[in-house]
This record gives structure tokens, sequence and C-alpha cells, in this order.
């Protein structure tokens, strides 16, 4: 059914989002002396900043700085300030709803709940075939609970369409960092950015995204003079001091990187010792390149020569350097390619593996990073193992005890599930943490496929925009409500600890899928996780040997180091902070791989019709879909709304004024919303956060254009038009 | 925790990296005294020009104004150079402290009728911890230390000597001062290809 069962007025009366406010108990409460104080992280972003929480009877009251642990010694962003909040919600759902037409969301028993989420995956997997049952999942969770979902996927429901909220987020970068490096993950600590000398962001809104990041740049310009270039078509925060300013047009950035390494060649400032010695695929790179002109760059990007050729000169000549990316560059359907364009920068000069020279890509959410390599993935098994890989499917058929056969094999990504869904190919689904209705691209079109499905089921804390539209709604817990270990940005595991218990009937959300896989007859497979631990004791084993490899990382061992660096093959090994030392990478020829990149424009097309560039992001005090952030009173007053930047010079070409009401239209659909007029914007282009749903969802009017590599969307270009309204 | 020696320590405002997060806000907001409400401000630097901010918090002057106004007698300063807020039993909430304090910092709560402001986090840095809004700041805009210490890691000056009209005022807390000649208005299309493409544009 998957269809609304009263009007989203009535719904959202009932649950929400209400803002609160104050720690449950009110001010008075939260001075009192708590129960405990639990050292644990943030669940906000993809730093995990260490965070302290004090609980008072079952309840998290409030939050201390943990200055102690070393990522961010005690500080934090709004966001993690105002998280304890979300516990005591009085959104929070406390027990199973099982959506009636006409009626609106009834309470049912756990029992009942289960009776029909099992009933209704044996009637559609006996109909239609295995994997027209999907599921979908995401990685602000665990690296436990990421695991245990992918297992699960595979085991219990045995169907092959699994993907996750990653795919939105990641999939580029670690696609790109796999075919150069061998390996996905950021290849150094953040501890090499304070030795370095040249910062590049190229799309990245840094003291937005990933605030705490922000000092660790200023720090090496304070203590070393390190210089900063910022390669975005906004003049970011970070990007208001930084010592070269490259505003690129929206989906040029190939184009630039390809540009520099040519004039760096002909300078003759790269590394040819390196390059022969570790790395291969140079030269069709630079004869690729050699077509890049200044003045066709200049003409493509909107980035002056001058600009171009000062980076060139400061990239080719630096000592150290540490190239940083995100989304900027990777929602593109040409984002692996923009990717490896930026990696071969870096390789050309030779500063990677060494101190104070290196290159991350910055994750988005809270485990983005663990999450994604331990098996909720379309394409992977534990361990950033390959699921189309036989020598991988026997090993993780092995410790699973299931025959490989059982095994199924690769399957659709997010957006792709999607539309199969709306194809009426896949009619049931299961979810957990992903917000599909907000985040994926087109949202007119998601809402179309949700309400196609046959079956619907979903894990959530709250009555987010997508659970609406499910027919059992099973309450699941939060970050501080289950034991278990994250991975951060720079690659290091860390522990979640558990403050308080999921409230209500609310349960754990891997004890939800353990009795669900019993029910399927599948408990023998999973009745020897009695706690997180236990999963990820049977994780360690099962990413041996593979590239992720978290076998010689226990609990004990995390907590001791604040933290463990993955590869860690061995109990006495130390972690891996800095990859690449030596000029060793993960290829089976230990090699870096040149990949060859050619510009290509971007998949909607500007014209008459539709002439300006739209761009998406995100804002300092909200985290992704906002299903949590828009419940936090402090956070959503200061950003209530989606707004629209544009720059005076565009505004008054349409005669718009601060705060007038403007609509934006693409050719899949419109928004209305209000103009902020700034002038680091460029203008001939406009940027809207993406938030909110429904009427206020800029992926109303994004597309469903995929990167044919990473299959991650095009949210970072799209072409529209602009009204007053 | 790192406990910090107070007497080394000073309060250090640095405009030029602060990413207007609201952390020292939120954070401030949190504290037992004064439960959900900020005694630290945010503002924007230009709003007509910039989206830049910059911190606004007492500068605990050597010589407050705000006290001397004070008919009631309610503001006091410690021997240790802070500035408290008002107390609760003496203010009568005329404003008079709001109208005289030259960096716009005192309020008066209208629901306790008093004012009430940043008093430097007191219950934190009497038991060596640092103010609360330098512990979270993102982008260490605010900072809590020895101020041989910032000089030799930053290079702007740290300042506490304010001119107003005619009257100069000495502060406990430091504004660091830029030394560059950057403007904070800028604008995009300074750093934009202008070479002949402007027909095309959107915006021509
Ligand atoms: S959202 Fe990120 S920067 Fe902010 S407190 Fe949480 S982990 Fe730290």
């Amino acid at each position: 059914m998957a269809k609304l069962p009263i009007s989203e007025d009535k719904i959202f009366e009932q649950f929400g989002p209400h803002l609160k406010y104050e720690p449950p108990g009110g001010w008075e409460k939260s001075v009192e002396e708590p129960d405990s104080k639990v050292k644990t992280h943030c669940c906000f972003c993809g730093q995990q900043c260490g965070i302290i929480l004090k609980v008072k009877d079952n309840q998290v009251i409030g939050f201390d700085p943990w200055e102690a642990f070393p990522f961010n010694k005690g500080k934090l962003c709004p966001k993690g300030v105002k998280r304890y909040l979300q516990g005591s919600h009085p959104d929070r759902l406390l027990y199973p709803l099982e959506n009636r037409s006409g009626v609106g969301y009834e309470r049912i028993s756990w029992d009942a709940a289960y009776s029909r989420v099992v009933a209704e995956i044996q009637r559609i997997q006996n109909k239609y075939g295995k994997d027209h049952f999907a599921m979908l999942s995401g990685v602000s969770l665990s690296n436990e609970k990421s695991y245990l979902v992918g297992k699960f996927a595979r085991v219990a429901l045995q169907t092959a369409n699994l993907d996750y909220n990653g795919r939105l987020c990641m999939v580029s970068a670690g696609a790109g960092n796999k075919k150069a490096f061998g390996i996905d993950r950021a290849a150094n600590s953040w501890a090499d950015l304070l030795e370095t000398d040249l910062i590049l962001c190229a799309g990245t809104n840094v003291s937005e995204c990933a605030p705490i990041t922000t000092d660790y740049i200023w720090k090496a310009r304070d203590t070393r003079g390190a210089k900063l270039i910022v390669v975005d078509p906004r003049i970011t925060p970070i990007a208001r001091t930084a010592d070269l300013i490259l505003p690129v047009r929206p989906g040029t950035d190939s184009h630039l990187f390809n540009t520099i390494l040519n004039l760096m060649i002909q300078a003759g400032d790269v590394d040819q010792q390196f390059i022969n010695e570790h790395t291969v695929g140079f030269e069709d790179v630079k004869n690729a390149v050699a077509k890049y002109t200044l003045d066709e760059c200049e003409r493509i990007t909107g980035v002056p020569v001058k600009s171009i050729k000062t980076a060139a000169e400061w990239w080719g000549k630096a000592k150290r350097s540490f190239l940083l990316h995100a989304r900027g560059i990777e929602h593109h359907t040409k984002g692996v390619d923009n990717v490896l364009s930026c990696i071969n920068l870096v390789l050309a000069t030779g500063r990677i593996g060494k101190v104070g020279c290196g290159y991350a890509t910055i994750t988005g959410q809270g485990n983005g990073q663990g999450g994604r390599e331990h098996g909720h993935k379309c394409d992977q098994l534990p361990g950033n193992r390959d699921i189309t890989n036989p020598e991988h499917r026997k090993y993780i058929s092995q410790v699973w005890g299931i025959d490989e056969k059982d095994l199924p094999g690769k399957g659709l990504s997010a957006q792709e599930i999607m539309n199969e869904i709306h194809d009426g190919k896949i009619k049931g689904l299961i979810s957990i943490c992903f917000n599909p209705l907000v985040s994926l691209p087109d949202s007119n079109f998601t809402r179309e496929a949700l309400e196609k499905l046959e079956f619907y089921a979903i894990i959530d804390f709250f009555m987010s925009e997508t659970a609406c539209h499910a027919d059992i709604i099973l309450p699941g817990s939060l970050h501080e409500e289950d034991e278990g270990t994250s991975t951060s940005a720079e690659g290091r595991v860390i522990r979640i600890q558990k403050a308080v218990n999921p409230p209500g009937e609310a349960k754990a959300d891997g004890e939800i899928l353990l009795e669900i896989a019993r029910r399927l007859g599948k408990g023998k497979y999973f009745d020897h996780f009695k706690k997180a631990e236990d999963i990820f004791n049977e994780l360690r084993v099962a990413s041996k040997g593979g590239t992720a490899d978290y076998f010689g990382i226990t609990y004990e061992k995390i907590d001791k180091n604040m933290g463990v660096f993955w590869p860690c093959p061995d109990l006495d090994h130390p972690g891996t902070p800095r990859l690449f030392e030596g000029g060793k990478f993960y290829h089976s020829d230990r090699k870096a791989h040149f990949n060859v990149v050619e510009f290509k424009p971007s998949a909607d097309e500007i014209n008459s019709d539709y002439p300006i560039y739209l761009t998406t992001g995100r804002v300092i005090y909200h985290y992704l879909s906002g299903t949590q952030t828009r419940r936090i009173g402090f956070l959503s007053d200061q950003c209530p709304d989606p707004y629209m930047e544009i720059h005076p010079r565009l505004a008054e070409k349409y005669a718009i004024q601060e705060g007038d009401g403007v609509k934006i239209i693409s050719r899949r659909g419109s928004i209305e919303l209000k103009a902020k007029i700034v002038k680091t914007i460029r203008p001939d282009t406009i940027f809207v956060p993406y938030h909110w749903a429904g009427k206020q969802s800029i992926n109303r009017v994004t597309q469903r254009a995929l990167d044919p590599i990473s299959k991650i969307p095009e949210f970072k270009m799209s072409a529209v038009r602009i009204e007053k309204v | 925790m790192t406990p910090v020696d107070q007497e080394e320590n000073d309060l250090f405002v640095d405009p030029q990296r602060c990413i207007g997060c609201r952390a020292c806000e939120a954070a401030c907001s949190e504290c037992s005294t004064h439960r959900g409400v900020p005694m630290i401000h945010l503002e924007p630097l230009d709003p007509f020009e910039s989206v830049k901010t910059g911190p606004t918090l007492c500068m605990h002057c050597d010589d407050p104004a705000c006290a001397a106004v004070c008919p009631a007698d309610a503001i006091k300063r410690t021997e240790d150079g802070i500035v408290q807020s008002s107390q609760k039993s003496r203010c009568i909430g005329c404003s008079n402290c709001q109208i005289a304090c030259p960096f716009g910092v005192p309020k008066i709560y209208k629901a306790r009728a008093q004012m009430n402001k940043c008093d430097m986090c007191y219950d934190r840095t009497s038991t060596g911890l640092k103010p609360m809004c330098a512990t979270v700041c993102p982008s260490e805009a605010i900072f809590f230390g020895p101020k041989s210490q910032i000089e030799s890691m930053r290079k702007n000056k740290a300042n506490n000597q304010f001119q107003f009209g005619g009257q100069k005022i000495t502060t406990k807390v430091y504004v660091m001062m830029d030394t560059s000649e950057e403007t904070i208005d800028m604008d995009v299309m300074d750093f934009m290809s202008s070479s002949g493409l402007e027909e095309k544009e959107p915006w021509a």
C-alpha cells in the first residue's frame, strides 16, 4: 500500500517535527548531579567529535566537552552541543505502529508487527522472487549495525537488492580511491594537515560540514605559514580568508584540474622519480591533459587565467601539500572522474604517504567511512570486499556459515532500487536510517514510487517523511541508545558508548533485525549475537585479509588508545594513521594508478529556457534530511526554512530583493522559497540547502542522472530558471 | 579535562576566524545559571555588505561603564577583573547599563526583570576550566590561554584598548586585530574571469 493513511498535516500535528528547547525535566533538573557521564561521540558528521553525555534517570540531560579526546579536544559545533535533546524528544516513536487507511497510525504489539512484516516478506518473495523485496540502509548506523544489515539482507532476506544512503554521499570518492590507490580511505590522519605547507580544498564547505577541520587548516597556516586554495562556486566561510579563491562554474572541476596538471608538467613541476617507481599510467594522463589549455580553461570554468596559473605554480612547487575534497566535486555524473583528476594532481607530485603530505575526501555522514566498508553497499562484502569476486564470496560465505551459492550477487544501487519500485518490479521494501523522500533527487518521482509498493516496513526513531508512507513502523534506537563502534573521516575506529535505553517500547535496531531474521527461520546464523561486541568480533574476522582490515582492533584497544586507525591486521599492530608510506599502494602491483579523465558536460543542459546553475548542499545547523535537527529548537531557529542564495547581479536582473519570494523551476519540478542576496556566490549560480521535506524540498527540482560508475546522483548541478513570485 | 592556570590565561576574540556557526551561543545557553539563554551573541559584521560574523561577549572593562551608571550598585567587578552579571537582589531592570555599555553587551531579560551578561564562566574558570565558548569554538575564534601563546601562534596582534570618541577603554578581553589590508566586503566577481563572457551569462 505504502500510501499516507491521513493527510500530511494531521500526521505532522501528531508526530512533528515539533521543536524541543529544554532538557528533559526542564532546566531545573539539568543542574542536578547526573547519574553518569558517558564518553562517546557526536552523531552528526563524519568527524565524530568526542563528547560527554550527562545521564540522569535513563535520559540524557546535557553535555560536557570531552577535552581529552585527541581529534576535537572539546570543540563542538552547535549540532554537537544540542544533539542530546533528541533522546527525550516528544516526537520519539515509542511503540510499533500500523498504517490504517483513513484512520492513521495505530499502536500494535511487537508480536503483531513482526508477524505482519515477516508474512509480507514471505508473501512477496514467494510470489515474485527473492530480489523483489529490497532493503535500504544508512551510514549513520554503527559498524556493528552496518555489518548486521549486510548479513541480514543477504542471509535472512536473501535479496541482492540492498543499498544505502552513502550512495548519495561517499561513493564517487570511494570508487575513485579504489581505482587510484586500491583502497578506500583518507590517506592520512588529520595530524598531517598540521604539518603541511599548502592546502587545496575542492568542493568542500569545510566550516559548515566539517567544522573542526577549520581549526586544523588554520593551525597549519598560523604555525607553518601554509597557504590555502579553495575551489568552489561559493565563497564559503573557509574561503573568505583563503590565499587563492577559484570560483569554478558548477560541473567544470575536472577541466580545471587537468589544466593545472598540464601546466605543472610543462613547468617540470612533477616528481618523475616517484612517478617511475611508484605509479603506472602517467604517460597516458600526460598525453591526455596536453590539450587542456589556459584560455579554454578560463572559458569553461570561469576562473581567470592568472588564478589558474598561480594555483599550478603553488601546487607544482610546494614542498608539502594536502588535498581535501568533498561532495562539491563528487555529486556529479562525472563524480568519479573529478575525484581522479584531483588524485592525478597528488600523484604527479609524489606528495603522499609522508609527513605533511596527504589526501582525503571528507566523509559527510556520521559513520560514512566505516558504514561503507562492512556490507550494506550493493556491490560489497565486509572488509571492503567485492561481492562479484569468487574468492571474496567464498571467504564471507564461510564466515557466515552459508553455502556460497546462497549468497546473492551484486544488487541495484539506491536510486536504481527506487527506479525499479517505480517500474513496479520491486514490490516490497524494508528500510532503516534512510529518508529517501527527502534525500533522493526528483522527490515527486520518489513519492510516486513509494505509493506503488505492496508492502513497506521501516525502522526509525522519528516519523520521518518517508516513514509516513510505511505500512509498519518499528520504533528503533538512537546513536546513544546502543553500543558499537564507528569510523571517523580520518579512518579512526572509535567507540560509541550506550548512554541510555531506548524509550517506551522502542528497541535497539539490532534486536529488531535479529528477531525478524529468527522469524524468517534464519536464527541459527544470528543467534550467537548476544551483544554488539559479538557482532564486532565477527566483523573483525569477516574483514580479516580484506583492505579494510579490522582484525587487530578490539573494544579494549580502542578505549585504551582513543581510537585505532585501520588497516590493523593483527592484535599487536598499532593501526595505520598514514597510508602509502614508502610509496606502497594497495593494488596487486603495489603501485598507484593514474587515470585518464576527459572533461564532459553535466547531464542537465543549460540553455535559454533553463539558464541558471543550481547547486545544493548543507548548512551547519542541520544534518542530512533534517529528521533529527529539524526537531531541535536551537538548531531549527537558526535556519528554519530553506532559502535561495543569489548574487546581487543576478537578483537585479529579475528585480529580486532580499526576502522576496522566488520560484525555481527545472525540467522535473519547482519550488518556492525566499531569496537571500549574497555577493559570495557566482552570479550564474544559485544555491539552496537540502534539509527539508515536501514543498520545501529542493530535491523536487534536482535530477536522477547518475555517475555511471559510482551511481551517485548529480545534486551539484541542475539547470533551472527562476521567477519572482 | 585539561585544567588551565587561571592567572596566566586571558580570553581572545579573533573575528577573522569566526565561521558563524553559533556553537558559542549554543553552548553558552546550556549554562545552569542562565538556562537556555546565551550571554554571547553572534553579530553580522556588516549585514549589508558581507556574510562575515563575529562573536560579541562582555569585554570586562577595567573601568566598566555599566557598573558606573548602575543606580542600584548591582554590578560588581571582581578582583581578578571579571565584571559580573547584576545581582538579582539589587537589579531594578532600569536599562542604564544597556545604554551605557560601548560594546552593546548587557541585556535586560524581561522574564526575570534582571540584567544578565557574560561573567566569563566564573563557575568553570574558578575550577581551572576554560570558559564554555572558548572550549567548544570549532575554529578557535574564541581562545582562552596565555597571551604569549596566541601571539606566537597567530599573525595578528592582540589588542585590549579601544577608542570611543575621546575616551580610551581598556578591557580584560582581547580582540585579535587584523594586520592585513583585507576588507570584510568580498564579491565573488572579483575572483572570476571577466574576459568578454558577459553577454552570454544569465546575469548580463
Ligand atoms: S556535527 Fe561534526 S563538527 Fe559538529 S559536533 Fe558533531 S561531529 Fe563535531
